[in-house]
């Protein structure tokens, strides 16, 4: 997938974060990360400087704390992680060693998806590169700071990216999510305090640490700090990966990718939710319309009902089975959009199945159960008129 | 007389108590102060507020996945499951709202979407958690339509149960009682999505896994997905066949749960009446579990001091110590499956089911002159393990099967209704000869620790000649009584000790060697606890040093049984316990014997029939018994799999 942008990431000079956070106390750390604003890039958008200062204050009996990586990319459309990870590895794990250092942590994982095991040789040998080079392993540069990373390779489940459900995984067991509280940051990995972030979260980390945090804090707007790689892909002329500050519109994305007819965009993947081109003035950011990274693209000719048959699908299948809203319900709005589809459904069933969404958003136990109707939802808004066409005459 | 504190009790007794920080919650508008940790479920229920459950259950641990419980936590967007919700910091619930109605009310009619079941032809109707869900919110029709094709498995192929996937609710109860309450993990979860389902390894039957039958999961299923292999007609057929003389021995356990079936709270005894019912019913002559009971104290006893004295006199080393009880079939399938080198270990004593079903078809046939081919022996049993039991190709010394039928609670309960009487109406009335009167000792067998107790009233006494009144008040002994996972107990015994009574005449030379000794002993319910001992032995921990453990499958000991009433909890369990004791204690205010070896129907059978002792020649035939080693993930039978040897 090319690289459409020129990447900010790819200029920062190597070292340079890990040797200005090792010239600091671990606390100078957090704050520094507080101070940038960034919020995590996997799509949550939590404040990263907050989660490490909660993980490096959790009480951690013998002293372990873990640091994940979180590089399952398993979201449809997006694919930044990838990139980052088979072009900027040093980057990444450079990132890790920060957070490592920040939090008080000897161990990082990197849990990565099954289907990227063709990078796992070249993230092999750049590990070994940098226990080498003095960067990992025992007396990082000197400092007496001790951190390692090992590779962990996933097998397929989308669900295993939520970060309780990989740390499941992790410890050897069905990745379901966990109930949450207590939060990975007090009692994650075996019970440890664990920070988990996504690939280009500690990407970020590792160039705040090395440009400072008012770079970054001056990008983007206030409540959305600085760059953010997309994913842009559908039905444009240039899919590939962008950098953008937060903030950007819609509509520039969309035009930059060569989208221009499009009809609407799903911003967030499976997960997130149909902007129509009318509202392409929205922005890209945590306070308007977030993203971990996806942008796709609907053209001009497509069914949106045909679009969000697809993605539930992914939904019916990708569920881990546990709770109840989760696991009947996205079976539920399939069949329901099918229905709709062939001019089955009643007016009274649509409203059921909307109502069928709303719960499954706030009462699904973990963020896949709670997003899978999100798509459906806002093009049930969104398209009012046209998804009212598909109800039979006496139905409505 | 000292003890030394439960393996697992957190806080020794005496010890300072400790004061554990509590926090304040708002529960719609009413403070409450619970300790740091409790979940919103707790708080609202101090609160005077409940919320609907059906993951949750009190024995288990929490998982949150109905999400029936849902409730609002100020401040957070989304819902939050009440079960398990830990409180750390001050926070405000409202158990009530439009979006927790429209939440609970859409996930039954979820529910009720993906269950295939009808509940006219469903064990469970009247006492099913998802039809009490379905009426408490209303559910007028199904809003998501529902399941009438079954898709998913039955199988119907185990010896105590049946598994339909199809009423499957997906609490993960079943899953939660196997693997944390007993340490068996027979079942895990398979598939994803919407073709989630609980399964054995591999998917095989149940009864081709290291599934012990305990039952413990269909306790606590809150549906007909689970449920005992159901057994009356065959009881029926029988007693409607005139050429056929059905007797039944009714268990303790039963006796001190049955009435929860009929109405009646949790602990009350309904033995005499229960004869009265079985009488009515059909059945020629009901027996008391009892009787074989005081036979398994004996026999097991007696086996106890020989095995002390080969291998602690004698340095015989196949008779290794501990021995462990083996009157529960479900630990003694964990045994075979999990520690089969410790096999050695295990009294050679069958269980008091499979002593009296053998006594039953031999000696009591005979008396009687009836072809044993006629009889038709059932029994009443609070243990799904049971059926397994009777169905063991060890069990039919007696030149037929042992045991035609074991019966649990609700399938007599069943029968009873069916039958069209009430059973708290009924007059009481006595056992039948020539089983008749039981013993206090026999009753106690019930609950955790009964067995242990028994043994030790009948021990004591054999050894010091004296009465066990004279060391224990009331000839209770309380040290081994209670609800902690594992209990150790040390009985030292006195410096004199009495001659070897006539019934251990020529086994033993004298008492010698048992003179001031300590023995050191063990009391374990529920096979997670047993893990634990028996990993403490395997690793030559302090349990090794003990001289008799006794081990239940089940928590709580048999009253806990699978077979036994549902719902189940430690309080009913605990009810049941007093029952049971009651019982023992009527036999003490009564004048009733309460100690095995005076059961008179007990010396009568040795002076008649087992005319060279406990432990001897014809004893060993009819009551004692073999086991074999299984395999540890999937079910073997020295045999391979899938030959039916393990159903
Ligand atoms: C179903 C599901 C899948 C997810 N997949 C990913 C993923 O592939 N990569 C990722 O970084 N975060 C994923 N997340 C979000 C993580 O749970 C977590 O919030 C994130 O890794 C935190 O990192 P960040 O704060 O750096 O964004 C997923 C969340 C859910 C609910
Ligand atoms: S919401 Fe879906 S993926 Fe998440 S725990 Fe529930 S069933 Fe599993
Ligand atoms: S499990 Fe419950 S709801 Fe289902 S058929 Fe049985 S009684 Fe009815
Ligand atoms: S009967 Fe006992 S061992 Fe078998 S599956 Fe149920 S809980 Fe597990
Ligand atoms: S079989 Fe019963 S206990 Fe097990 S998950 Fe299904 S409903 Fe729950
Ligand atoms: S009872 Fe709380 S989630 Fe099921």
């Amino acid at each position: 997938m090319s690289v459409r942008t020129p990447m900010t990431l790819a200029t920062i000079e190597a070292e340079q974060g890990l040797r200005a956070a090792l010239a600091l106390a671990p606390e100078e750390v957090v704050a520094t990360i507080k101070e940038s604003g960034m919020k995590g890039r996997g799509g949550a958008g939590f404040p990263t400087g907050v989660k490490w200062g909660l993980a490096a204050e959790a009480p951690a009996p013998d002293g372990v704390r873990y640091v994940v990586c979180n590089a399952d990319e398993g979201e449809p459309g997006t694919f930044k992680d990838r990139v980052l990870l088979s072009e900027l590895p040093d980057l990444v794990f450079e990132g890790m060693t920060i957070g490592g250092y920040a939090i008080g942590s000897a161990h990082g994982i990197c849990y990565l998806r099954g289907e990227y095991v063709y990078l796992l040789e070249d993230l092999e040998a750049c590990l070994a590169r940098r226990r080498e080079a003095g960067l990992l392993g025992r007396d990082v540069l000197g400092s007496g700071f001790d951190f390692d990373i090992e590779i962990h390779l996933g097998s397929g489940a989308y669900v295993c990216g939520e970060e309780t459900a990989l740390i499941e995984s992790l410890e050897g067991r069905r990745g379901e999510p966990r109930n949450r509280p207590p939060f990975p940051v007090v009692s994650g990995f075996h019970g440890a305090p664990t920070v988990v972030n996504n690939v280009e979260t500690f990407a970020w980390a590792a160039a705040i640490l090395a440009r400072g945090a008012d770079w970054f804090a001056h990008i983007g707007t206030d409540r959305s700090t600085g760059p953010k790689l997309l994913s842009v892909s559908g039905d444009v002329e240039r899919p590939g990966v962008y950098e953008f500050p937060l903030g950007v519109s819609i509509r520039e994305v969309v035009e930059a990718a060569g989208g221009g007819e499009a009809k609407a965009a799903i911003v967030g993947g499976a997960a997130g939710t149909c902007v129509p081109a009318r509202d392409f003035d929205r922005a890209i950011s945590y306070e308007d319309v977030s993203t971990g990274g996806a942008v796709i693209v609907v053209g001009p000719w497509r069914d949106l009902l045909e679009v969000a048959e697809n993605l539930q699908w992914f939904f019916v299948n990708e569920s881990c089975g546990q709770c109840t809203p989760c696991r009947v319900g996205n079976i539920k709005l399939l069949e329901g959009i099918r229905r709709l589809r062939a001019g089955e459904l009643s007016r009274r069933e649509l409203d059921d199945l909307v109502g069928l969404g709303h719960t499954m958003q706030i009462a699904s136990k973990c963020g896949l159960g709670q997003a899978a109707p999100n798509v459906l939802l806002s093009i049930i808004e969104h398209y009012r008129a046209e998804v009212l066409g598909h109800i039979p005459v006496g139905a409505r | 007389m000292t003890t030394a504190p439960a393996l697992g009790t957190p806080g020794m007794p005496g010890g300072p108590a400790v004061t554990d920080p509590t926090v304040t919650v708002t529960v719609d508008g009413h403070e409450v102060e619970v300790p740091v940790g409790a979940t919103i479920l707790e708080a609202a229920e101090k609160a005077g507020r409940r919320i609907p459950t059906l993951c949750h259950h009190p024995d288990l641990p929490d998982v949150g996945v109905c999400r029936i419980c849902v409730v609002e936590v100020a401040g957070q967007r989304a819902l939050q499951a009440s079960c398990a919700y830990p409180i750390t910091t001050p926070i405000e619930i409202r158990t009530y709202s439009r979006r927790v109605r429209q939440a609970r009310q859409t996930i039954v009619d979820l529910m009720l979407a993906e269950h295939c079941g009808s509940c006219q032809t469903c064990g469970r109707n009247g006492n099913c958690e998802l039809q009490d869900l379905a009426e408490e919110y209303g559910s007028d029709h199904f809003r998501f339509g529902h399941r009438t094709e079954p898709t998913r498995l039955f199988d119907t192929l185990g010896p105590s149960i049946r598994r339909d996937m199809n009423k499957c609710v997906h609490c993960l109860r079943c899953i939660r009682t196997c693997s944390e309450l007993q340490g068996v993990g027979a079942l895990g979860v398979i598939g994803r999505g919407d073709s989630t389902t609980m399964s054995p390894y591999l998917t095989l039957p149940i009864s081709d896994v290291v599934c012990i039958n305990c039952g413990q999961c269909i306790n606590r299923c809150p549906t007909g997905a689970l449920q005992e292999v159901d057994d009356t007609d065959d009881v029926w057929h029988a007693i409607e066949d005139p050429t056929k003389h059905v007797v039944i021995q009714t268990a303790p356990a039963p006796r001190a749960a049955m009435g929860e079936e009929f109405g009646l709270p949790p602990g009350t005894p309904v033995t005499w009446r229960l004869n009265s019912a079985l009488h009515d019913i059909g059945f020629d002559k009901v027996f008391d579990t009892n009787f074989s009971a005081d036979l398994t104290i004996i026999e097991e006893g007696t086996e106890l001091l020989l095995r002390l004295y080969e291998n602690l006199v004698l340095g015989d080393s196949s008779r290794p110590v501990p021995q462990f009880t083996s009157c529960s079939p479900g630990w003694v399938k964990f045994l075979e499956h999990h520690y089969p080198q410790l096999l050695p270990n295990m009294s050679s004593c069958k269980s008091p089911q499979q002593m009296f079903g053998a006594l039953i078809k031999t000696w009591y046939a005979e008396r009687e002159g009836i072809d044993p081919a006629d009889v038709v022996s059932v029994s009443l049993m609070p243990c799904t393990a049971k059926k397994f039991e009777s169905g063991r190709p060890e069990m039919t010394d007696s030149g037929h099967r042992d045991v035609d039928v074991a019966l649990t609670t609700r399938e007599l309960a069943r029968m009873i209704r069916e039958y069209g009487i009430h059973l708290p109406d009924l007059p009481e009335r006595d056992f039948d000869d020539p089983f008749g009167t039981a013993t206090g000792s026999g009753v106690i067998f019930g609950a955790t620790g009964g067995v242990m107790e028994a043994a030790l009233r009948t021990v004591v006494e054999l050894v010091t000649g004296r009465k066990v009144e004279e060391i224990f008040d009331h000839a209770d002994i309380t040290p081994v009584r209670g609800f902690e996972e594992t209990r150790y107990a040390e009985i030292t015994l006195p410096d004199e000790l009495g001659p070897v009574p006539a019934i251990l005449d020529g086994k033993v030379p004298d008492w010698d060697w048992l003179k001031g000794a300590t023995l050191k002993l063990a009391v374990v319910h529920g096979t997670a606890n047993a893990r634990k001992v028996l990993d403490d032995i395997v690793a030559g921990g302090r349990f090794s040093e003990c001289h008799f453990i006794e081990f239940m499958a089940c928590p709580g000991g048999c009253l806990g049984g699978g077979g036994q009433p549902i719902p189940t909890s430690v309080e009913i369990r605990k009810a049941r316990a007093q029952a049971i004791y009651g019982e023992d204690a009527f036999y003490g205010e009564t004048g009733r014997v309460r100690k095995s070896h005076e059961n008179p129907a007990v010396l009568r059978l040795y002076e008649e029939f087992l005319t060279d002792g406990p432990c001897g020649h014809r004893s060993h035939h009819l009551l004692h018994t073999e086991y074999t080693p299984r395999g540890t993930y999937i079910a073997t039978n020295g045999r391979g799999v899938g030959d039916g040897s393990n159903r």
